[in-house]
């Protein structure tokens, strides 16, 4: 059935019709011939090599080529576009919730429009838009939320009614719904055609593709890419690329030097019916039925419609044969759910015959976005892969971005939520995988409202204080493998079921973090914060701070006990990381970073410090735990607790002491809260954390001490304007361009990375600045609120977008974090942000398709918050995630 | 008077219980997977009882149903004590003289059984010191026996039961201070309990039986099908070698007094049993026993009653006939139950409903479309269908619930009605045991790759 299936599909015509090609490619011809199976050898070397002749492979050698590459070798172990790339609906949607992830989408949707006449190959594109219901109120404002991002990108699309969808769509059932989404641009394509007309293009431009011919793995010299190993012989590369679809896992696997790549293959089912009795126009729209969960598209006067089922069926944790794929069983009491969907969607599809039930694996991974970049261990071992059912919408742009990360060192936008670099090794249990997808796989057509947490592989890297805060109502999240508390809930007062939370409106957590955060304010509160990655780099001599003040932008030569708030930035000034690195003696340094930037962080020094035996880094996270200690009376506690004077005469801000507490020594207390609240972070060695803890809130009760979570935290750093890195900030925002020019020393006598870049900034302006909005007209119990991503309005026109929000239980507004633009009112060119354009502008912030007016303000509201600060240096950093 | 469908599943679910055999690294290695077991009580209070447990200081699983009549007295103390004596008898002497030098000693003893049981199945706290003396004596006295030679399962199933039985016996007769066990004792002596018990090791299956309760083997054929064999005699008047058996034992003069009415002097429905002193002890000592014993006893009609015809006894035995069965890989399952079942329900018919019900949708042939001209409509029909099917198999999480399903509730056509199941489960108390009889089950369900992979061995 499957071999019936593959004819279908795929136009074979093409190769013929181009003689031209014949001659170029003869390598690929004789391969795909069975009389003579490998006629020419593989080359004894290259400069990349690809795994993988599916979308993703493809895709990239394309671009590769495009860009200047020319030594490039395709390997492919079966035929080219016979894996999930064969079997995929061919769907090109663009309505996506992640902003890179859309502009993927739209250039993907792009590039296969003009491919067929770029190339010759007839890659069955057909413009027929797309239609995505909304059966409720909720999924709506999802829908809502979506399309004003897709119109600020200047993609097409609109909110319509149920009429107009019943206008657009013959045969739809509309009396469930209350809306839908139309987004006229979106297409179909043929997507085996897609790949083979991207491999020609590839091909014409000297990349070499050779089909049966399986990497068996990638050997390793120094920690670089040395050669790729096949059943044919060895290719010695520089670059390798692991598009492997969802074997890369275990081609990851597979070499001495492992490279971890979290995914994990589900079953995917979809039907293909014979056609209509009057056949489907073939630019009919796609329909996206999310709240049934399925997708249906006309497919050669038919329809082709599957779905994502709660129910999936992960295969291949043990690692398989890929033969298999071919065997792998239609079952359609499992689809049984999804077939109901359909019927009810489109009752009068009753009749229509079945021509066959389809079984298609994909691939999907922890976080229910794609995988890209480089690895963190084996330099020039890239990948691409894991695209969660959605490969061909990004096929285009993701080959793009890849081959722009090889060819000049980095994207040219921001891929972080991307990267293979926010896993580490603690993703890479099969087990988790497993659990995990099964969890991401129906979640992809799950209603996703804000501040929604993962359920499966949990409590996975855990605080010693975990059962403690448990049992005293802790209700936690989750970052790279790390429960943190998000708030507590009092003791009789059990309203949170999860239902309930889940709202785009006013969450039922809302006057438990207010209570936090007033106790954070009058009292002092202690939260538990140890996710921190924490590094020390100690050396013999000079080596450490030398190494240290090339590879940061602040000065690091600062008196021993010192914190300082740095950026470590990449040579365009953009952040790779923002820390606080505390100087211990004169040759070692402790450094403290955002959570998820434990194997990104270290794989940045690693590849940058010098190799040299007297400089040694050490990952101490699991050391240390970290009790953050903030609000007005953390002095007291503090100074009982450790007979010392901690006031701010004896103990300033971004100060680092090591002192008892309690009967433990040896305890790194630092007087920085990464709030703006005054207050200390104990960096407390594992062993005394319990003890530290029950000291703390033994004496803390006659100063009213409580527990509180990362939701307060999030709620003070936000009204204090503090930007974090991963939310806020990313490898293309600049200190300058987030006011943050304090923590660059220009001239701190030797250079650094990123120095030209900033200093030209200083020079010549920013064309973005991160500003806070603080909405006007917003009603918190009755208003939806903001999230992250809505559109930035100023004086009617879109300037950009907002990267963090959180309700301020101090100035009772909403308040918005994002980065604003200057786009020239004629041309759309990009021009400098000064700060007058800022102050002299009307704001509004977009909110599901609803505008609220905002005030736009440069420096946080210092007077409104009574701070005790010996010099006027303040604390601005902040790198808590949310 | 109407119960609702989640009414009928909490009165049938009230007392189900569920066991796996825990996996070691990942696999079974034992020849069971695990039992599901549940009783659901006619008379008030429930007459039946069962028993589960690990052999831990010797291999093996031991699983047993127990019918008692005249009271639940001496169905308890058997599902309490029975294993215990198996499990001792089953023990090689160095073990036993490793406990008895812990129990003079005063140290810990080795654990000997793992129970398995449903919050339900209790205990009695008060007789534990009783019940275990007696057992004590019992293993001095193999001890002192050292026979020397491997213990037969068989040989010890049948000692065990007719040593537990003479020990009941024997405590009633010597009596106990605490006016309480006395009582207790006397009550288990003169009530009466049947006994079907498993004991699997490996692919070595023996069942012991002493009474009317029934042990039955689901065997998968080739084609898939189901089928029963039977593995105890009922020890009953349907049984015709029993009713030989009887009437041998006793002078020929009795011979038509001995079964009357189907029952044992005209009054006992099971032929073989425990306790019933009645049937065992002569006049005299009967007499005696029960005027030395406490006033609620000797107000008691039933126990001052001496059967009619009374010339010879002992005329029941606990002696259990014991069948040995070397399990196959087609032998997926085994039904202990007591006779309310079997009463109900054909054996072929429990093979099969256990049977489809343990296999679940597995069993169900996939649909392939092949060629056939099949619509979304008419598929999307026979999925609906197909999923009912499979709804109605999962209401229960347990197979034995599944079987008590069936058998209170099946109609003429072999499906379970709900009306009927609603009106069999609220008939009040005093009415119900004219409808059924108490009905317990444990159902046993076998690894059949450990069991092949045993056979390929031998």
């Amino acid at each position: 059935a499957a071999g019936m299936f593959l004819r279908l599909l795929s136009d074979v015509r093409w190769r013929a019709a181009n003689p031209k090609w014949r001659r170029m490619t003869c390598c690929w011809r004789s391969a795909s011939s069975t009389a003579e199976p490998h006629p020419v050898s593989l080359p004894a070397q290259a400069q990349v090599v690809i795994c993988g002749g599916g979308i993703m492979g493809t895709s990239v050698a394309y671009h590769l080529s495009k860009m200047g590459w020319k030594d490039i070798v395709l390997l492919e172990q079966g035929r080219l576009a016979a894996g999930t790339t064969r079997f995929c609906a061919g769907i090109v949607s663009t309505a996506r919730q992640v902003s890179i992830e859309l502009k993927m989408a739209d250039y993907s949707n792009k590039l296969y429009q003009q491919l067929e006449q770029e190339t010759g190959v007839n890659t069955g594109y057909v413009k027929t838009g797309s239609i995505s219901l909304a059966q409720t109120q909720d999924r709506l404002i999802s829908l809502k939320r979506i399309a004003s991002s897709l119109n600020v990108m200047g993609i097409p699309c609109e909110i319509i009614t149920p009429k107009q969808v019943a206008q657009l769509h013959p045969l739809i059932n509309i009396h469930d719904l209350v809306g839908a989404m139309y987004v006229p641009e979106d297409a179909l394509v043929s997507s085996a055609n897609v790949s083979l007309a991207l491999a020609t293009a590839a091909s014409r431009n000297g990349v070499q593709i050779h089909e049966r011919t399986s990497v068996s793995h990638v050997s390793v010299q120094k920690g670089r890419v040395a050669a790729v190993e096949t059943d044919r012989g060895e290719i010695k590369c520089q670059y390798f690329v692991n598009c492997a679809g969802q074997w890369a896992y275990e081609l990851g696997h597979s070499g001495e030097e492992p490279v971890n790549i979290p995914l994990h293959a589900c079953e995917h089912f979809y039907l293909l019916t014979h056609p209509l009795k009057e056949p489907l126009a073939s630019n009919l729209p796609t329909i996206v039925d999310p709240d049934g969960r399925i997708y249906i598209r006309n497919w050669q006067g038919g329809i082709l419609s599957g779905g994502f089922e709660k129910n999936p069926k992960p295969l291949f944790t043990e690692g398989r044969n890929q033969l298999e794929i071919h065997n792998l069983q239609e079952d359609w009491d499992h689809f049984e759910p999804l077939l109901s969907a359909l019927l009810r969607r489109m009752p009068d599809l009753e009749a229509l015959q079945i021509m066959q039930l389809v079984n298609c694996p994909e691939s999907f991974t922890p976080d229910m976005r794609c995988i890209m970049g480089e690895s963190p261990t084996v330099r020039g071992y890239f990948v691409l892969a894991g695209m969660n059912s959605a490969g061909i919408s990004y096929g285009g742009g993701a080959g793009k971005y890849l081959a722009e990360w090889m060819v000049n060192g980095y994207p040219s936008e921001n891929v972080w939520p991307l990267d293979l670099k926010r896993f580490g090794t603690l993703q890479s249990s099969r087990t988790f995988l497993r659990h995990r997808v099964m969890e991401v796989m129906p979640l992809i057509c799950d209603l996703k409202v804000p501040r929604w947490d993962f359920q499966t592989g949990r409590q996975l890297r855990t605080s010693p204080l975990y059962d403690r805060l448990d049992a005293q109502g802790a209700r936690w999240m989750e970052k790279h493998g790390f429960e943190r508390v998000k708030y507590f809930v009092p003791p009789g007062k059990d309203l949170l079921d999860l239902g309930q939370s889940k709202t785009f409106y006013k969450p039922d957590w809302f006057d438990i973090v207010g209570s936090e955060v007033k106790c954070c304010k009058e009292a002092v509160c202690v939260i538990d914060m140890s996710s921190f990655t924490k590094f020390e780099i100690s050396s013999t001599g000079d080596q450490a701070l030398e190494s240290l003040q090339y590879l940061f932008s602040n000065d690091l030569d600062v008196p021993v006990g010192h914190v300082v708030h740095t950026g470590m930035l990449n040579e365009n000034g953009g952040y790779e990381n923002d820390c606080s690195i505390a100087r211990l003696s004169k040759r070692s340094f402790f450094m403290i970073s955002p959570t998820d930037q434990q194997v990104h962080c270290w794989a940045w020094l690693k590849n940058r410090l010098p190799d040299d035996s007297n400089l040694t880094m050490e990952d101490v996270t699991w050391k240390y735990t970290a009790l953050n200690l903030i609000g007005p009376r953390a002095v007291d506690v503090l100074s009982e607790l450790s007979y010392a004077p901690v006031t701010p005469e004896h103990f300033p801000s971004l100060f680092c002491k090591e002192m008892s507490v309690g009967y433990a020594n040896g305890i790194r207390v630092m007087s920085i809260t990464h709030t703006g609240e005054p207050g200390f972070m104990l960096y407390i060695p594992i062993e005394y954390a319990l003890h530290v803890y029950n000291e703390v809130m033994n004496m803390g009760q006659k100063y009213g001490i409580r527990n509180a979570g990362y939701y307060a935290l999030r709620s003070l750093r936000i009204e204090k304007f503090f930007a974090f890195w991963g939310q806020d900030l990313d490898a293309f925002t600049t200190p300058m361009e987030c006011g943050r020019e304090f923590q660059v020393k220009l001239e701190k006598g030797m250079q650094f990375v990123g120095q030209e870049a900033l200093l030209e900034q200083k020079q010549n302006g920013v064309y973005k600045r991160f500003t806070m909005f603080i909405l006007e007209d917003h009603d918190t119990d009755m208003d939806l609120w903001p999230w992250w991503g809505e559109p930035i309005f100023r004086n009617g026109r879109y300037v950009g977008k907002t990267t963090s929000s959180a309700y301020s239980y101090t100035l009772e507004r909403h308040v918005c974090l994002g980065f604003v633009q200057h786009f020239d009112e004629k041309t759309g060119e990009e021009l400098v942000v000064t700060t007058d354009f800022i102050n002299q502008g009307e704001y509004e912030i977009d909110i599901a398709g609803q505008r609220f007016q905002a005030k736009a303000k440069l420096y946080p509201f210092s007077s409104l918050f009574a701070q005790r600060r010996r010099k006027d240096e303040v604390e601005l950093s902040g790198y808590q995630r949310e | 008077f109407y119960l609702t469908p989640p009414q009928v599943n909490s009165i049938l679910k009230a007392n189900e219980y569920s066991f796996k055999v825990p996996e070691f690294d990942g696999k079974n290695v034992s020849s069971v997977l695990g039992f599901d077991s549940n009783q659901l009580p006619a008379n008030a209070p429930i007459e039946d009882r069962r028993s589960a447990a690990t052999c831990l200081q010797t291999r093996g699983m031991l699983l047993g149903v127990f019918d008692g009549h005249a009271g639940c007295a001496c169905a308890q103390a058997v599902s309490e004590r029975l294993f215990y004596y198996i499990a001792v008898s089953l023990l090689p002497h160095e073990t036993l003289l490793e406990i008895e030098n812990a129990v003079e000693s005063g140290r810990a003893l080795l654990p000997i059984l793992q129970w398995h049981k449903h919050p339900n199945d209790y205990f009695s706290k008060e007789a534990s010191k009783l019940y275990f003396n007696s057992l004590r004596t019992y293993w001095q006295e193999l001890i002192d026996l050292n026979s020397g030679e491997t213990t037969d399962v068989k040989e010890a199933l049948i000692n065990a039961f007719k040593r537990l039985d003479n020990d009941i016996s024997l405590e009633a007769q010597v009596g106990d201070p605490n006016s309480f066990l006395n009582y207790l004792v006397l009550r288990v002596a003169f009530s009466g309990a049947t006994a079907c018990v498993a004991h699997v090791d490996g692919v070595d299956l023996h069942i012991a039986n002493t009474g009317d309760s029934r042990a039955m083997l689901g065997v998968q054929e080739e084609d898939g099908s189901w089928s029963a064999v039977t593995l105890s005699y009922d020890h009953n008047a349907q049984n015709k070698h029993e009713v030989e058996r009887v009437k041998t034992e006793h002078p020929k003069s009795e011979e038509k007094n001995l079964v009357k009415q189907d029952r044992l002097l005209g009054l006992l429905m099971p032929f073989r049993a425990f306790g019933d002193v009645k049937f065992k002890w002569s006049i005299e000592l009967q007499k005696r026993v029960i005027e030395s014993g406490p006033d609620q006893l000797n107000d008691n009609e039933y126990t001052k009653f001496i059967p009619p015809n009374y010339h010879t006894p002992p005329y029941l035995t606990a002696e259990p006939e014991v069948i040995h069965h070397k399990l196959r890989p087609q032998d997926k399952f085994l039904v202990l139950a007591t006779d309310g079942l079997w009463e109900t329900m054909h054996r072929q018919d429990v093979a099969r409903i256990v049977g489809e019900y343990l296999t679940g949708v597995h069993h169900q042939q996939p649909i392939a479309v092949g060629g056939y001209k099949v619509t979304l409509g008419q598929m999307h029909g026979l999925l609906a269908e197909r999923r009912a099917r499979i709804s109605s198999v999962f209401e229960d999480q347990n197979a034995a619930t599944h079987l008590i399903r069936h058998a209170v509730g099946n109609n003429e056509f072999g499906t379970v009605d709900h009306e009927r199941l609603s009106k069999m489960l609220s008939l009040p108390e005093e009415l119900a045991r004219m409808y059924r009889d108490d009905i317990t089950i444990i159902v046993v369900q076998f690894n059949s790759h450990v069991i092949g992979a045993c056979q390929n061995e031998e």
